[in-house]
């Protein structure tokens, strides 16, 4: 079952020179208990499209989507409240860079014993809610590798580590039972053996609770090991998706390409103190987009079709936005 | 021969008080020993809070140690002699965008350093500039630009010509990669890699990226708690780490870059 449908997503953001369009036809869909992951750079609309799912996205800002269902609801035509009840329940997220994130004038603990649902509580007295709560959050602190809670629930968040505030957050979207988990960079940051921590922790969530889950992140050595579908994303357009290993072995855009080589992890092959193989140029800020394919400028196999937008192309289970695929050799 | 830098027993010691009545806590940076030859590239990974940064602004002179010497070619480096050390031993900060003066263009910026610590005049300090802008692959005319005007992949190659203008003999850099996205950290990997091979620079970085250290580097300092738990060549670390924390680190990486 589908449960997360974005399709044609147009985010356009209203300046004084003219309306941007941040988001430019992203689709995108999650099945239940599927491991999908959402990769582009900074500025990419990664974040943005996290916002429009959930609905933090000012009122003046112009949504526009074929799709954007929940289940099979649309989430665009229902009540401010009714969407509001849907994302409490149902889905959680883990925003990026906890440590802004988190209210600084609140102790840790207060902010994760408020997320702690009623639904979880059993039926007891008033008074017993508390210490219901207190166990069912420090039960959850103690799985995402937080082992001294009564430390981490006193202390601020300018008090305790980088690490300890994204776990924090991580304990915080998974104490309400979510069905869907939007992980916005949760591992950002983190040294390598707390980053292969969570990263079990969430497969293990992931079969054992047929929990879903949306990775987003540049971070492709993460969510190679992880993920089991992949959405590349480049300044607010859909580059190319499909299943992790189709994409990583025979990626047809050639974005998606540079982005796997540029990862020395990927390449067993490639001799030490070589020169590892980039893009030129850098991300256009959003003030400055090109038109057409917005990697155009950028691409080495770019033509004069590309200031065309490409239409979404099909080979098989894997969707490409590309007038040159890398397509294999036929014949 | 010679090392570029040798290390000797270098250790740091901070206690920071927090109450009247409370015990203060200690930071200490166990002796750190270590060579590195013209050229050559060294890492340091470790947790946060494991002495790495503090190792590395010792380095540069931006703290003062406690005990022990450091030789740059064979000579002793007083611990107060800032002067020579900003001429031969720079250092590359995290966050460029925090670390270039957002006032100033970027030829000021880059004036700076030549005004403070060399005989040069206007003419050939202008040159110097723009030679070492031409050198990091931008242009002369970036002189005139300020730090805003200039993307993310710019900024770090603006922040690469201040560490280069005074021909160092020894590039510190204190996570240069981390906030990069990939396809710009692609980039300065590839600059950093030719610029060391034509001038001969020693490297030293720290990292959270082990797939760039195991690239990019020839020895690898692993370091946890203020202690140095093992060093040596990268393919023998990344091959038979030998103690557990190193182990752990190793086999955390594996498990990233095998397939399911």
């Amino acid at each position: 079952m589908q449960l997360l449908d974005i399709k044609n997503l147009t985010l356009e953001i209203p300046t004084a020179s003219g309306s941007i369009k941040a988001l430019d036809k992203v689709s995108l869909s999650l099945k239940k208990g599927e491991i999908s992951a959402l990769v582009g750079e900074s500025g990419s609309g990664k974040s943005l499209i996290v916002r429009t799912i959930v609905g933090a996205i000012p009122d003046r800002w112009n949504i526009t989507a074929d799709r954007l269902t929940w289940k099979g609801q649309d989430l665009l035509g229902m009540s401010e409240h009714k969407r509001r009840r849907i994302i409490r329940d149902e889905v959680s997220v883990v925003f990026q860079n906890a440590v802004t994130a988190l209210d600084p004038t609140a102790t840790l603990g207060e902010q994760l014993l408020e997320a702690v649902p009623d639904r979880l509580l059993p039926k007891t007295m008033f008074w017993q809610r508390r210490q219901h709560r207190l166990a069912l959050a420090q039960k959850q602190l103690h799985k995402v590798g937080i082992k001294d809670h009564e430390l981490c629930m006193k202390a601020y968040p300018h008090q305790v580590a980088d690490d300890v505030c994204q776990k924090l957050m991580l304990a915080m979207s998974l104490v309400s039972q979510p069905e869907l988990l939007i992980a916005d960079d949760p591992t950002m940051g983190m040294e390598i053996t707390t980053k292969v921590q969570i990263l079990r922790l969430l497969t293990k969530l992931n079969q054992t609770r047929n929990l879903s889950i949306l990775y987003v992140s540049h971070d492709l050595l993460a969510i190679a090991t992880m993920a089991t579908n992949m959405t590349v994303l480049y300044c607010g357009q859909t580059v190319e998706s499909g299943s992790m290993s189709e994409l990583r072995h025979s990626p047809l855009h050639p974005y998606t390409k540079a982005l796997l080589d540029s990862a020395p992890s990927f390449r067993k092959d490639l001799p030490r103190k070589t020169p590892l193989s980039s893009l030129p140029g850098t991300i256009p800020t959003l003030q400055h987009l090109p038109i057409g394919c917005r990697l155009g400028p950028r691409c080495p196999r770019a033509g004069k079709e590309c200031v065309k937008a490409p239409k979404t192309h099909r080979l098989h289970n894997h969707f490409y936005n590309c007038h040159f695929p890398l397509l294999p050799e036929t014949k | 021969m010679t090392p570029l830098l040798s290390v000797e027993n270098l250790s740091w010691r901070k206690v920071t008080k927090t109450g009247l009545f409370q015990k203060p806590s200690v930071f200490e940076l166990q002796p750190v020993n270590f060579e590195l030859q013209p050229g050559e590239t060294m890492a340091i990974v470790g947790e946060n809070g494991s002495g790495k940064s503090i190792l590395a602004k010792l380095l540069v002179g931006a703290e003062i140690p406690t005990q022990g010497d450091i030789y740059l070619n064979g000579e002793k480096l007083a611990p107060d002699n800032i002067r020579e050390r900003c001429l031969k031993i720079r250092m590359i900060f995290q966050h460029s965008q925090g670390s270039l003066n957002p006032a100033i263009t970027l030829g000021s910026l880059l004036d700076e350093p030549l005004k403070l610590n060399t005989t040069l005049d206007s003419k050939e300090r202008k040159e110097k500039i723009e030679q070492t802008l031409t050198m990091v692959g931008m242009l002369p005319d970036h002189a005139h630009y300020y730090r805003h005007m200039l993307s993310e992949g710019q900024r770090q190659r603006a922040a690469l010509a201040r560490a280069l203008i005074l021909n160092p003999q020894v590039l510190v850099a204190d996570e240069p990669f981390a906030a990069l996205d990939p396809s710009v950290r692609s980039q300065t990997v590839n600059l950093l890699l030719k610029l060391q091979n034509d001038l001969g620079l020693g490297f030293v970085f720290i990292s959270h990226n082990l797939g760039i250290v195991r690239h990019i580097s020839d020895r690898v300092l692993v370091m946890r708690e203020g202690r140095v738990v093992e060093s040596g060549k990268t393919n023998d670390i990344f091959t038979w780490p030998k103690t557990e924390y190193s182990q752990k680190i190793v086999s955390a990486y594996q498990t990233l870059t095998t397939k399911k």
